[in-house]
């Protein structure tokens, strides 16, 4: 997936199209790196799994899919665009 | 090798110029784990969820500030509770024991006195509709009945004239005061004559006496000078029945009105910042009444029918969130147990909602929607809350005033109501409704009964 954006380590986020910048917290800015890198639906829960202590309760994968509706929104990525499995 | 951390949902904040300002841009989110002392997890446990929690020494505690600061200032000073605020009986029997009087707007309000032990002679009855028969039952008791226009008037003579009795009876004021928007339709308008055309009807049909005036400028009145202004009104218009007509009043009774430290939805200010205390609204009415012209042996009674800013701040509701989820313009929504059926007072107030543990993450716009299927079902339309979990308990404040007699049965049954005692008891002044409750009152006619 093609997320042209800069990602400082402690999640600050500029995205050089609009000058819009953003504030993402640990998983978010993980799942950004992972789109950057091409990563699926499966490789981005995966690597959430890999970095946090997840709980019974979470749902990574309807998070990941919320959270790509979120950059939707927010117009950094195509509003027809889903994730490869 | 070192631990993971704690997994917290994916948040993505844009910043927007011009969010922070000198007070930050978030003011942070207390965590409440207990109500005075009593563990939130420990009062859902006994009594579930949602439930509201009354504190026992809020309460006493604003009775006792608003009682004294206008003792402070006014030789005779009577509170009378405004039932239709909060009628539970142990909240009420709590005003009662303080030495508060009732003040009562309908038969069955009056009815709810007399079953807490208020002589009948210690119930200010105002409101626009008093059916015959609690009209007679208040003129027989010599309660302070306000009379509110002059079909009532006639009324109260008529049964008086039945009777063979010469009730003592207030006449119900309006009038504009301050910037506080004018309530005209309850009383007689002072300000156009009309009051005083009552007046003297009321003395000229010669079977009543005139012995109380009583006025209700509004409610959630943040305008000291409103206060000031209209009981400065009442001293003049009492001198006036004086001077002109020889009226000697028992009372002056300045209604309610003060607000409590909830937040408007239209205030911008919270409402520890924007609500004067109550001793500013005791020395604004005193104020006022300074210009009354009455010997020292004749002051009359001042009674003050305060409820939202007494009972107001000592209620909470405890709610707990059941679902999370992500609205198609970004916002997140958390769904909790808990709605505009209970919480009346979300169509007007900014609720102060806190968890019951410390939430981490980045605070995010969320809005917060009770259970019902009703798309006005919402608690918080704009909050800022970070990531909250399904079971997580919510305390919601101030809910003490208007929401337990405005809840309405709809979709969900009633939750109950638990008091605190100052010395930590807790213990049920509503049980939660059944459905025997509901489905007692209804009938089910022959016809559509049998084969």
């Amino acid at each position: 997936m093609e997320l042209d954006l800069a990602i400082s380590p402690s999640g600050f986020v500029f995205d050089p199209r609009t000058g819009a910048t953003f504030s993402a917290n640990p998983a978010a800015r993980l799942l950004l790196e992972g789109m950057q890198e091409g990563e699926g639906l499966a490789a981005l829960v995966a690597r959430l799994q890999a970095h946090f202590e997840v709980g019974e309760a979470d749902d990574l994968e309807r998070d990941v899919l919320e959270f790509l509706r979120v950059l939707q929104d927010e117009t950094l990525v195509p509003a027809e665009r889903e994730l490869e499995g | 090798m070192s631990e993971k951390p704690r997994y917290e949902r994916p948040s993505l904040q844009r910043h927007r110029s011009g969010a922070m300002n000198k007070m930050g841009s978030f003011p942070g989110l207390r965590s409440k784990g207990q109500i005075d002392g009593v563990a939130v997890g420990e009062l859902v446990e006994r009594y579930g969820s949602p439930v509201f929690v009354f504190s026992q020494r809020t309460l006493e505690d604003r009775i006792r500030t608003l009682r004294d600061a206008m003792r402070l200032r006014w030789p005779r000073v009577q509170l009378a509770w405004s039932y239709k605020t909060n009628y539970l009986d142990a909240i009420c029997q709590i005003h009662h024991r303080e030495g508060s009087w009732a003040e009562v707007v309908s038969g069955m309000e009056y009815e709810r006195a007399m079953r807490n032990g208020v002589p009948t002679s210690q119930i200010v009855f105002n409101g626009p509709y008093k059916d015959d028969a609690s009209l007679e039952r208040a003129l027989v008791g010599q309660s302070m009945v306000n009379l509110d226009h002059y079909d009532e008037l006639a009324a109260a003579e008529r049964i008086a004239e039945r009777l063979g009795l010469r009730p003592k009876v207030g006449i119900r004021l309006n009038m504009s005061a301050g910037s506080t928007p004018r309530w005209s339709r309850f009383g007689f308008n002072l300000d156009s004559g009309q009051a005083w055309d009552a007046v003297r009807r009321l003395l000229g049909g010669g079977k009543l006496d005139l012995a109380g005036i009583h006025c209700h400028l509004g409610t959630f009145v943040l305008d000291l000078d409103a206060y000031r202004e209209a009981a400065g009104k009442l001293a003049a218009f009492a001198n006036r029945l004086r001077d002109e007509l020889g009226v000697k009043l028992d009372w002056l009774d300045v209604g309610g009105g003060f607000a409590s430290q909830s937040r408007l939805k239209s205030q911008y200010l919270p409402g520890e910042q924007a609500t004067p205390p109550l001793s500013r609204y005791a020395e604004a009415v005193a104020d006022g009444l300074r210009g009354l012209n009455t010997p020292p042996s004749e002051m009359p009674l001042l009674i003050l029918e305060t409820g939202r800013a007494l009972v107001d701040d000592a209620g909470t509701l405890i709610t707990t969130v059941v679902a999370n989820k992500r609205l198609p313009d970004g916002r997140r929504a958390v769904v909790v147990d808990a709605g505009v059926n209970t919480l009346f007072t979300s169509f007007w107030y900014q609720h102060q909602i806190h968890p019951a543990v410390p939430l981490h993450g980045t605070p995010e716009p969320t809005v917060i929607y009770g259970p019902l299927c009703m798309n006005i079902d919402v608690v918080a339309d704009s909050l800022l809350f970070p990531p909250v979990e399904v079971g997580t308990h919510l305390l919601v404040g101030p809910v003490g005033a208007y929401n337990i007699p405005q809840s309405m049965q709809f979709i969900f049954l009633r939750p109950p109501a638990v008091l605190i005692s100052p010395r930590g008891e807790h213990g049920l002044i509503r049980r939660a409704e059944v459905l025997e409750d509901l489905v007692s009152l209804d009938r089910v006619p022959d016809w559509l009964r049998g084969e």
